[in-house]
């Protein structure tokens, strides 16, 4: 027989075991919730764009002919606006971004590194949209009275710099993205540059370096891979990035190799056709740039993680 | 070796240019800032609020209906992300040492990195073309995606924050771990949760890609969340690519009223977190 201790001790603890058991299963669904979303994310649009993909196969990327109608559709010019307008974005960007962030994290008086960074982050709140209408009203007629005349009469003679001058187009895209990734880079570069040792910058002044040397010898050469995935985390940002440069980059799917002429990018086209898009392989067409947008910003964005971690591993 | 003269120099050049690096950096945001101000201002009235949104050509109305709506979608997706992301983060930050913390741990970032309008494209698939219906709450889905990875990730962070010596004391006092959890350790870290909240809501309520062809838009008062409903940002969209003038007036209008809302949320979420850090 048991006694009334023994029997209510383990009933007491199981009861107690159960409810933490539940606890942690249902954080644990709810975790893996995170991962089935994605997962679903990549199946759902691969679904979609499952005609897309067995109609056209390498023709859909290699194409530069999109025309509903006749429900022919190569995606050619908006990977080209795509990618052009983000490494435009990241020309202009990344010096910048390196710039700021080495001052936030090396050179700033420790008074000013606070209100500086929140700056820069309130950089990254300023919704997309409103970019966008201030790129449309403000930024264009700007680049089309001043900008694009100077870049004409002094730079003229390079392909790049011809044509007529429209304020809408690679330029205006290219700027937009580059204001839009700036902070991304900048606060990653940061994180990254606060996790080198001290004991490197002490070394580097105490042999009688300056300020700039330490950050070139020890500092730059430390964070290195960690910066390169910061640039690549803002690589993958401009690559998404939908509705400024919508708003902005002029919308026609013409490859050019002047800065000046309109352009289209793969998000744009999305945003732009999709309510629009009557039959099912237009949608199905549509589909399928943005599960090539997912599957490359998923690929940089791991690529990035990875070498952000070498230096900088959170938690 | 270099002169100490010529070192110094440059020394100096660097770091001018690393504070002209800064300077530009931030140039952009005073001035969207400022011509959102000055533009926006002079439509601000009464009836911007109130109203619904005037028939093309007709001077006046409001955006009342896209105010609402924007609330009413954020406050969803919100109610939809922030509980999934806050016991993700538990799970992280209390048991997830082990193979399937790190596989989410991952998820969660690289699903930060998903363009937003993929984002909308999938709730399409997943909602819109299974009611066949646009819908706020098809737009509130997207959004919570968006904001998950952000809670998730601060939550986790939070938490991982918090003293290992007050969970001890809680189990040591007989209180069961889940108990311990979400009234000790949980309570603790609430004020920079609640800052990494309102961050992500900041985020998302800013978000128009993602509401193209979930929420779509509606120039009328939408009577239930399964119809579709508009929002400050597609509005915003809609009237800036118009041709209108009147109409572009609206649109900085709503631009001023949108980005005083994510401000005042980003502000005062490091405000939350400073009063925190202080009494601490």
């Amino acid at each position: 027989m048991d006694t009334p201790q023994s029997r209510l001790g383990p009933l007491h603890r199981s009861r107690r075991h159960r409810g933490d058991a539940l606890f942690k299963g249902l954080t644990a669904a709810f975790a893996v919730l995170i991962v089935v979303i994605l997962a679903d994310m990549a199946l759902e649009m691969a679904r979609t764009s499952r005609a897309s993909l067995a109609h056209f196969g390498w023709r859909f990327i290699r194409s530069t002919n999109w025309d509903p109608v006749r429900e022919q559709f190569g995606a050619l010019p908006f990977i080209y606006g795509t990618v052009v307008s983000s490494l435009l974005a990241l020309i202009l960007a990344v010096p910048i971004s390196m710039g700021a962030s080495i001052w936030l994290s090396e050179l700033a008086p420790v008074w000013l590194k606070t209100p500086a960074g929140f700056l820069i982050e309130l950089l990254a709140a300023v919704p997309s949209v409103v970019y966008g209408l201030w790129g449309i009203f403000v930024l264009c007629p700007f680049l089309r009275n001043v900008v694009e005349p100077l870049l004409g009469k002094t730079l003229g003679s390079l392909p790049l710099f011809q044509g007529p001058h429209q304020g809408f187009g690679m330029l205006a895209g290219g700027i937009i993205l580059a204001i839009m990734i700036t902070p991304t880079i900048t606060s990653v570069s940061r994180e990254v540059m606060k996790a080198v040792p001290n004991v490197l910058r002490e070394g580097s002044f105490a042999l009688g370096a300056t300020r700039s040397e330490v950050v070139r010898m020890a500092v730059l050469p430390y964070a290195r891979s960690g910066l390169v995935g910061a640039v690549i985390l803002g690589l993958g940002r401009a690559l998404g990035e939908t509705m400024a440069i919508t708003m902005v980059i002029g919308n026609r799917s013409e490859i050019s190799a002047s800065l000046f002429s309109p352009s289209y990018t793969m998000a744009s086209v999305i945003a732009n056709e999709f309510t629009e898009a009557t039959g099912d392989l237009y949608l199905a067409a549509l589909a399928e740039i943005g599960l090539l947008l997912f599957v490359v910003t998923v690929a940089l964005n791991i690529v990035a993680r990875l070498l952000v971690w070498r230096v900088a591993r959170p938690t | 070796m270099d002169s100490y003269q010529y070192r110094r120099t440059r020394d100096l050049s660097i770091r001018a240019a690393c504070v002209a690096a800064v300077a530009v950096a931030i140039v952009p945001l005073a001035l969207v800032l400022t011509y959102v101000t000055i533009q926006g201002i002079s439509g601000l009235n009464w009836s911007f609020f109130t109203q619904l949104p005037k028939p093309v050509g007709e001077t006046g109305g409001g955006m009342a209906n896209a105010i609402f709506g924007t609330l009413e979608i954020v406050g969803l997706a919100s109610a939809i992300g922030v509980p999934i992301g806050i016991f993700a983060g538990i799970y992280l930050a209390e048991f997830g040492n082990n193979r399937l913390g790190k596989t989410v741990r991952f998820a969660a970032d690289v699903m930060s990195g998903v363009p937003s309008i993929t984002v909308g494209l999938f709730v399409y698939g997943i909602i819109v073309l299974r009611t066949r219906q646009f819908s706020a709450w098809a737009g509130a889905v997207a959004l919570a995606v968006l904001m998950l990875p952000t809670v998730t990730r601060t939550s986790e962070e939070l938490l991982r924050l918090v003293p290992d010596a007050l969970r001890e004391a809680a189990l040591g006092l007989g209180v069961s771990r889940w108990r311990a959890t979400l009234r000790i350790v949980l309570r603790t870290a609430a004020p920079g949760i609640a800052t990494g909240v309102m961050l992500a809501v900041a985020r998302v309520a800013g978000e128009t890609a993602p509401l193209l062809f979930t929420a779509f838009g509606n120039r009328f008062w939408a009577t239930s969340i399964n119809q579709p409903t508009a929002s400050l940002p597609v509005q915003i969209y809609t009237y800036a690519v118009s041709p209108y003038d009147d109409w572009h007036q609206q649109a900085w209008t709503a631009a001023l009223v949108l980005v005083v809302l994510v401000l005042l949320l980003n502000v005062s979420a490091r405000w939350v977190l400073r009063q925190r850090v202080r009494t601490s």
